[in-house]
């Protein structure tokens, strides 16, 4: 288990805190959401909870940071991302320039990693028909669009089998069949026994999602099963989107019908 | 190349038995040829440099006529200025400052045609996994990489901000001063946003595990051998004699 406990977090030069006492646990096997408006603190959270802030953002942490029990606020990045991975919100910027291929890129991290060569070709392999982009395995990834790009991101950091694997908006770039794969890839990384930790905005992310935290301020205000936490009216006044079937429901209710008759229906 | 494993390429390979050396070994020779000549003076010695070290080389990689055309391209500027100024202003006859600019512009095209040929004939992939191959840790591959990775990624970037720019109605054409105006307008968008892919990517490469220690797992070896490595040292050892024939004077050139 990867816990967070009573952590904030200050970035270098900064006046404030932009995390205040964050209590934040990831199970192995489960999917958690992070909710919130912008400038919540959700990409902030996201680069505590995968051990680049403060390690190359700089800044200070206080609170605990440990996995399975074991502090890891000592232990450098590379010792890190044996266990954590972190995919940022930027696709383009996060290619290496190193690999000319899409296969060379997912296959970046774990070759890194100095997994044996077999092992990094299939799981670069498996990585990329997860996410459904066998076809573009020749592909030059710096000619892709950003979609793609996304798609490759995500992809290389799946090969990396990691046990905590967080990722901050994976699905932003994304059109809705592209995120519907990405979201069954990053279920299937889970349901293999990965922790993951994915901040979104987009409302469809929490159906992947086993419980959902939601973020305001830089403070965790709730956390619970996706049904409870989005059924709950005040979440728009977060500023977080209704998934599409809340709003209905919400709005059959408020015109006097049954909401139960949608269910019916379908 | 290594048999257990092709090279993740999007570009096409050439098949030469230049192509086929380490390119460390090609790195050592294009390194060796811009040192040498900058020791080397006279022009037969420079010559023979640029014949065995750039024109055999790229008629054997088949790239010899774009090797010659891009050196000539770059060197065409310098070369020009050179001639001018020696043939026109040399203290000596005309005929004097012709054979000194000839030394000199040949000292040119040799250097950029070394750097051409290596361009050429080298991906910046397979460069970088022959440098890992040899033990070069991976921060001094990544800049050695990425400083030349990151000139046609700002381009595109300069181009993208450019064309965003004038869909605005920026005017980036007509006189200097609205030319200048328009240049604040694209290098700050261009600048900041470049900066702001070097801290994504540099968050990536440690969430990735770049900077791990050890020699990471290469997809692809290169064709070194015994005779690879003597030719390597022996582009050194040549080159320290040339520098100390140099310093004594020996030698014709």
């Amino acid at each position: 288990m990867l816990r967070l406990a009573g952590v904030s977090y200050r970035y270098p030069g900064a006046g404030h805190e932009t995390l205040h006492a964050v209590d934040l646990e990831l199970y192995p096997g489960t999917v958690t959401g992070l909710a919130g408006a912008e400038q919540a603190g959700k990409s902030t959270l996201c680069l505590v909870a995968g051990g680049l802030a403060p390690r190359v953002v700089g800044g200070t942490v206080n609170g605990e940071i440990d996995i399975d029990g074991q502090d890891t606020r000592d232990w450098p990045m590379h010792r890190l991302a044996d266990l954590v991975v972190t995919g940022l919100q930027d696709p383009g910027g996060q290619l290496s320039l190193i690999a000319e291929t899409v296969f060379g890129e997912v296959a970046f991290g774990p070759a890194n990693l100095g997994l044996p060569y077999d092992e990094v070709v299939s799981s670069a392999e498996e990585a990329l028909r997860l996410v459904g982009i066998e076809h573009l395995r020749a592909h030059d990834p710096t000619r892709l669009s950003g979609g793609q790009q996304q798609l490759v991101v995500i992809a290389g950091l799946l090969a990396m089998r990691p046990r905590y694997l967080v990722l901050d908006e994976p699905v932003a770039h994304l059109d809705a069949a592209s995120a519907k794969l990405v979201l069954t890839a990053i279920r299937a990384a889970a349901t293999a026994g990965t922790a993951v930790l994915m901040a979104e905005q987009r409302p469809e992310a929490w159906t992947a999602c086993d419980a959902v935290a939601v973020l305001g301020h830089g403070n965790i205000l709730a956390t619970g099963a996706p049904d409870e936490i989005l059924s709950n009216p005040r979440i728009t006044t977060l500023g977080i989107e209704e998934p599409a079937e809340v709003r209905l429901r919400r709005r059959l209710s408020e015109a006097g019908l049954d909401p139960e008759l949608m269910g019916s229906a379908s | 190349m290594s048999a257990t494993a092709p090279l993740p390429s999007a570009r096409a390979q050439g098949a030469s038995p230049w192509h086929e050396l380490d390119p460390l070994t090609r790195l050592v020779v294009a390194l060796g040829t811009v040192a040498a000549a900058l020791v080397l003076g006279g022009i037969v010695c420079l010559s023979l440099l640029a014949a065995l070290t750039v024109l055999v080389p790229a008629a054997v990689a088949r790239e010899l006529r774009e090797v010659l055309r891009l050196s000539l391209l770059l060197a065409l500027p310098l070369g020009v200025s050179v001639v001018v100024v020696n043939v026109l202003f040399s203290p000596g006859t005309p005929a004097e400052g012709a054979l000194l600019a000839t030394g000199v512009v040949l000292r040119i095209l040799t250097m950029a045609g070394a750097a051409v040929l290596f361009y050429r004939t080298t991906r910046p992939a397979e460069l970088l996994a022959s440098l890992q191959y040899h033990g070069v840790p991976s921060r001094a591959t990544f800049v050695i990489h990425n400083g030349a990775a990151m000139i046609p990624r700002l381009a595109e970037r300069a181009r993208e901000v450019t064309e965003a720019q004038r869909a605005r109605g920026l005017d980036t054409e007509g006189n200097l001063l609205r030319r200048g105006r328009g240049l604040v307008a694209l290098a700050a968008p261009t600048v900041l946003g470049a900066m702001a892919e070097v801290e994504t990517r540099t968050l990536a490469l440690e969430t990735r595990g770049f900077t791990r220690p050890g020699r990471p797992t290469l997809l692809w070896t290169p064709h070194d051998g015994p005779v690879q490595r003597l030719a390597r040292w022996g582009v050194l050892l040549v080159l320290i004699v040339l520098v100390l024939e140099h310093l004594a004077g020996v030698l014709p050139c």
